[in-house]
């Protein structure tokens, strides 16, 4: 077992981005009591201790006898092709499917992994932002609290967001990146301590997709929850990863810490030397026939041939 | 100037345009008429249906009549249509009651409602309770169909989300599934209100003692083609009433949905 260090040092809190003053700045116009339910708890992040999942659908083996650490406030991103697996693995986290085999503990409680066991402190961020477009905003943050105060902590989370304005509003009239905004809100108001995002960014823009790093980097910092970041964009794992597990072969091929100092800059050439070794093994995956079918031993005898010389 | 002046007529044109048709062919029905080569035995001239239909609402008699009419066709609508709502939940939320309901109503989907009358007044003889049935009968199935399917195609991404958010049983039905299926409840519903009238029509012109099937019926035996004229048109206003209240609920209940809200500007 290996100890987690954590870069959190070199992250220092007052590394705002440009959103989140925004963000502060509209909640203390609108709620003159800004950001005061959501403020960090401790302890804040969850353990979580994955040992031998196993998944298939039908006869497809999607993940193999996969074990997996991750320590309380670390953000690790799962990389890999596409139908890797590695969006199964987050979902098997969730609580959305069960594993084949394995356990799941999460704080060292072992638990079983069944498809309804959805934990209070698990939120999980989906690819599409999957707001419902018949509730207002701030009623779809508020979705699921039951709470007094429900309304005061949507719209801090919304603050938070900087989205604090469009509280009224219906999601249609949203672009991508703010629906997506407006999930991550609707994952924080609960404080989570697990926040499990699949591919959340995959579908916007660039410019709003740096945006969001930076966004979702700065709450991770602030409210000190375990992350677990499924991405297909090596930069953004990069960006954003204490650690980075790339998904191959239906296992964990690969475990890189990456201690960049943040916040982190893409110019930096430290930055581009770990996304390009990174990128280079992703894209170096052997294909199955050559590694799989080498030979040991000559399949026939020689006195089988036929030799045409 | 000009050119708003132009803009503005030129608005009103295309709000004119639809009734242009109708319009025209109304002054060709009045001429005909006042020309002697339409009968009043086929068609009476639209000024006496304007005459007939202020007569009857003087003495308050039409009045009396589209009271029974909307009450009747009202409350059909009320039973048939709660009925098809409850059923449509129950078969779409749970596959047992699927299993055990769908095929047996989808097989009584296909007897058209007309088709019962005789059965229907031989139960129920040609009292009130026999329109209520019909208007009942026709009306469950469209919106039974709507519901049933408006439950099946709520997005399961959306029910995901909510069970991971912690949301189960009537919560999740509630702020989720409900919602999730009533553009397709809306549309069962639109369905009824069109067939509501067209059963009412049939079961009031065979036997009633009031109501506008009743009136047109009566001035039939009496040849007054005006009348009937005037019960025709009455059907065709509460109709498009019915049509016009059911779009506005959706307007009301839909205001979410982007096909209901009016372009943002930019």
């Amino acid at each position: 077992m290996h100890p987690y260090e954590l870069e959190l040092e070199a992250a220092a809190i007052g590394a705002l981005t440009p959103v989140t003053r925004d963000a502060a700045r509209a909640a203390h116009t609108i709620t003159k009591a800004p950001l005061r339910l959501l403020e960090p708890r401790a302890p804040s992040g969850s353990a979580v201790d994955a040992q031998g999942l196993s998944k298939s659908y039908g006869a497809r083996e999607v993940l193999r006898d996969i074990d997996l650490r991750i320590a309380p406030g670390e953000f690790v991103a799962l990389v890999g092709r596409s139908g890797c697996g590695k969006s199964t693995l987050l979902r098997l986290l969730a609580g959305l499917e069960a594993a084949d085999a394995g356990r799941i503990a999460f704080d060292g409680a072992t638990q079983a992994t069944s498809p309804n066991g959805h934990r209070a402190d698990t939120r999980i961020m989906f690819q599409d932002a999957r707001l419902l477009p018949w509730k207002r905003v701030l009623d779809n943050v508020a979705l699921g609290l039951s709470s007094k105060d429900a309304t005061q902590r949507a719209l801090d989370a919304l603050a938070q967001v900087g989205l604090a304005d469009r509280a009224d509003e219906w999601p249609a009239v949203l672009s991508g990146g703010q629906r997506q905004r407006v999930a991550l809100a609707r994952a924080l108001v609960h404080t989570p301590r697990l926040l499990l995002l699949d591919e959340p960014l995959g579908a916007l823009d660039a410019l709003t997709r740096i945006e969001m790093q930076r966004l979702i980097e700065g709450l991770w910092q602030r409210h000190g929850f375990t992350a677990v970041l499924v991405t297909h964009d090596v930069g953004e794992a990069i960006a954003l990863a204490d650690r980075v597990l790339l998904i191959e072969d239906h296992r964990i091929a690969l475990d890189q810490r990456v201690s960049l100092p943040r916040p982190r800059s893409r110019g930096q050439a430290a930055f581009a030397q770990h996304e390009e070794r990174l990128l280079d093994r992703v894209l170096q995956q052997p294909s199955h026939d050559t590694r799989a079918e080498t030979p040991e031993e000559f399949p026939v005898a020689a006195s089988a041939l036929r030799w045409a010389v | 100037m000009s050119a708003t002046s132009a803009s503005l007529s030129e608005r009103w044109a295309q709000r004119l345009a639809p009734f242009a048709l109708p319009l025209a062919l109304l002054v060709a029905w009045e001429l005909s008429s006042k020309l002697g080569w339409l009968s009043t035995r086929v068609l009476p001239e639209p000024l006496a249906v304007v005459r007939a239909f202020w007569t009857l609402a003087v003495s308050g008699e039409i009045w009396q009549h589209v009271a029974t009419s909307s009450w009747r066709a009202l409350s059909g609508f009320a039973i048939g249509g709660s009925l098809g709502l409850v059923l449509g939940l129950l078969t779409g939320s749970l596959r047992s009651a699927e299993t055990l309901l769908d095929s047996t109503l989808q097989m009584l989907r296909n007897i058209p409602a007309l088709a019962l009358i005789p059965l229907v007044i031989l139960w129920f003889g040609i009292d009130e309770s026999a329109k209520l049935f019909l208007v009942a009968t026709g009306v469950f199935f469209p919106i039974y169909i709507n519901t049933f399917h408006g439950i099946r195609a709520v997005d399961k991404g959306l029910i995901e989300m909510a069970r991971s958010y912690g949301l189960a049983g009537w919560p999740l039905y509630r702020h989720v599934i409900l919602p999730g299926a009533l553009p397709s409840i809306l549309v069962g519903v639109r369905f009824s209100l069109g067939l509501m009238w067209v059963i009412l029509i049939v079961a009031e012109t065979i036997s009633a003692q009031a109501g506008i099937g009743y009136m047109t019926m009566n001035a039939r035996e009496f040849l007054q083609t005006d009348v009937v004229l005037v019960g025709i048109l009455l059907y065709a206003l509460l109709g498009k009433l019915a049509d016009l209240l059911s779009k506005g609920l959706e307007r009301w209940l839909l205001r979410w949905h982007p096909g209901y809200q009016t372009p943002a500007r930019t």
